[in-house]
């Protein structure tokens, strides 16, 4: 019998129960709620006389809906409909008795930043959130995905989830990264190379040394985009910086407690022997700056290539190229080099860090953006932004002409007031080039914060290595 | 949950890969605090220009497909965000069945909890119903799940998979959580084991 995966590991510690039909019951240790997947969920609860089973798992923030702009905690600035969602997580929070950072708490922020941040994403855990982008806590080798809103109720009830098991996939980026190549290269190259459904069915794990070489930072931003590739969850085993980056946290085990966990944390890795149902092998010294230039994560490609026809394409991806080049306003042969922008976002749970931050302002500093370039830095969280005022990074921002604004999802998914207007094109360090994602008609290229503060400068995509 | 056993309807052909739930319905749309009332802004940006006026060669605008109550679609249905307010738009449009090659997994869960049935085939039998959806009024098809067969406008079957447990879920319009309350004795053994075994959960 071959060995275990990490994620085998973690499904067998937190099996509840098995039916006969193989149907499972999966424990969940941490849940996370934000504004705009709960509502109904709670009002599920209500409806039901039931209340929630483990309200001291269960954390809320409200990120997507709130403005991003200073004196917020005004509700004059939020519009009628935003402000009864937040209301709603306001008094749900309250009702039922859950952790609740509101939106004047310095430690609100994207839930998936504020998660880790505050120690309550820890190895060898299961973390849900009614959010795409729960694939992020698989950094710490916890297995965190995503839920809809019934499975959110499924869960503040039962603090449990019915589960089929996933498929294991490896993927496994080797050597050393090449200068100016970043975890946001890394994912969006995977991505690339196989396909925003290749992971479909599957929770894979990274691993190799240019992922072992990644800070903490770095590695939720590869798991962050897990879910882009199709796959439910994506995990890094817990090593030494992961165990430096948790200790001390707020709600980190102490003490006897923490030697305990630590025991336990030392034994999540996949067996020599583990079996697994597909293997991916990217080098990462052919890994470079990426850009995507159509609609899909998938539509990547190297800074330094040109767009690429529709006919270079198989099967239903000669329309969806068509269809992508015709909404962004690209033609092929065109280089990816040459495309101006007017808009740079910096920010969301994908690349709002302090890591991130730091990227940005490195090559920013002592420059200018571009005449006419709107430019903007939503930190991920509260303490990520008052760390990178203490570090003098949102001087550096502010100094070369971007906007330093407040902690929240923002112009990731435009839901809150920060949105692009028909046509305008974006450099963004957010997850999701979809049609209509930044806003209507809006043209969205994503990239990491060195190459996006980079185009602010220039007014165009850029080469990251020109800039080094 | 509504009850799912058989259904015959118009299919309407969406012949596009990648179809995410940020096009199924808009992110100016989760501001609800409701389940209902999505139908109208289903697909909104495919559907409807800025002045709000339909679009008229978007397939759900075109007189044969107002009602369908099934769609067929290409590759990978229903990726990106988690949001259930894709499966309740489809639903509350009167969509009861999806047919593709693959789906998203969120999504694909998110369905059965709603009473709507995604059903995975071969890309030959995708392509025949797209063919069969293509027809207009005419583009009538029955899917049976309990003998998990769809039969189209020609009367030829083609039969599909489904996970039993979410089957027998589906045909009794059954809801997770009273079931799962059900094994309450179970997740306290568990939780009484585990708050022994990693205390500082």
């Amino acid at each position: 019998m071959s060995g275990k995966t990490l994620y085998d590991k973690i499904w067998d510690a937190h099996l509840a129960h098995e039916a006969e039909d193989g149907t499972c019951l999966l424990y969940i240790d941490r849940h996370l709620v934000h504004e705009v997947t709960s509502p109904q969920a709670f009002e599920g609860l209500r409806m039901a006389g039931r209340t929630v089973r483990a309200p001291d798992k269960t954390i809320a923030v409200p990120d997507h809906n709130v403005p991003t702009t200073l004196g917020r905690e005004n509700p004059d600035q939020m519009p009628e409909d935003s402000r009864i969602q937040v209301a709603a997580l306001d008094s749900n929070a309250k009702e039922f008795g859950i952790h609740y950072y509101p939106v004047s708490d310095v430690r609100q922020g994207i839930v998936h930043i504020v998660g880790p941040e505050q120690g309550w994403t820890l190895p060898g855990m299961t973390v849900v959130c009614g959010d795409s982008h729960t694939a992020t806590h698989g950094a710490f080798g916890a297995l965190a995905h995503g839920i809809g809103t019934s499975e959110v109720e499924h869960v503040l009830a039962t603090q449990t989830l019915i589960q089929q098991k996933s498929k294991n996939m490896k993927v496994e980026i080797t050597g050393k990264l090449a200068p100016g190549v970043t975890a946001k290269d890394i994912t969006l190259s995977v991505i690339g190379a196989t396909g925003t459904a290749g992971g479909t069915g599957y929770v894979i794990e990274y691993c190799g040394e240019a992922i072992r070489d990644l800070s903490m930072e770095g590695r939720m931003t590869v798991c962050n985009m897990a879910i882009e590739g199709g796959a439910r969850a994506g995990l890094i085993a817990p090593d030494e910086k992961t165990f430096e980056y948790v200790k001390g946290r707020p709600h980190a085990p102490k003490g006897a407690q923490w030697e305990a966990a630590m025991a336990w944390w030392k034994t999540l890795k996949s067996d020599d022997d583990a079996h697994w149902d597909k293997v991916v092998t990217i080098k990462g010294e052919d890994i470079a700056p990426v850009v995507t230039w159509g609609t899909s994560p998938e539509d990547v490609l190297p800074i330094n290539e040109v767009v690429p026809a529709p006919e270079s394409f198989e099967g239903g991806k000669v329309g969806a190229a068509k269809r992508a080049l015709d909404y962004m306003g690209l033609t092929p042969g065109q280089k990816l080099s040459d495309i101006e922008i007017d808009t740079v976002f910096i920010g969301s749970c994908t690349n709002g860090r302090i890591e991130d931050l730091r990227a940005a302002a490195e090559i920013l500093k002592g420059k200018k953006i571009k005449d006419g370039m709107r430019a903007m830095v939503v930190p991920g969280s509260g303490l990520v932004r008052a760390q990178a005022e203490e570090e003098g990074l949102a001087d550096i921002f502010k100094e070369a002409g971007f906007e330093w604004r407040m902690a929240g999802c923002s112009m990731c998914l435009a839901m809150n007031p920060d949105q692009l207007s028909e046509g305008e094109r974006c450099a963004s360090t957010s997850n999701r080039n979809f049609e209509g994602r930044q806003g209507y008609k809006g043209r969205t290229h994503l990239m990491s914060p060195a190459m996006a503060a980079a185009a602010a400068v220039t007014g165009k995509l850029t080469d990251i290595r020109e800039m080094m | 949950m509504e009850k799912f056993d058989k259904l015959t309807g118009i299919a309407a052909p969406l012949p596009l890969v990648n179809i995410d739930t940020d096009m199924i319905i808009p992110k100016q749309f989760l501001k609800t605090i409701k389940r209902s009332g999505l139908g109208v802004n289903l697909f909104d940006e495919m559907r409807y220009d800025r002045q709000g006026n339909e679009i008229e060669d978007f397939v759900l605008n075109k007189p044969a497909y107002r009602d369908a109550q099934i769609l067929v679609a290409g590759d990978n249905f229903g990726c990106g965000s988690s949001r259930e307010h894709a499966p309740w738009a489809l639903l509350d449009f009167g969509i009861r069945c999806v047919i593709s090659t693959s789906f998203a997994d969120i999504f694909y869960n998110n369905c059965f909890k709603n009473g709507i049935l995604p059903i995975v085939l071969p890309q030959e039998d995708v392509d025949k119903l797209m063919d069969d959806a293509e027809r207009g009024s005419n583009a009538v098809i029955t899917v049976d799940l309990e003998s998990q067969t769809i039969t189209g406008p020609d009367g030829g079957e083609i039969s599909f998979e489904v996970d039993p447990w979410r089957k027998h879920c589906l045909l009794n319009g059954l809801d997770d959580i009273g079931l799962t309350l059900e094994k309450a004795p179970s997740i306290d053994a568990f939780e009484a084991k585990m708050s022994a075994e990693r205390p500082w959960v």
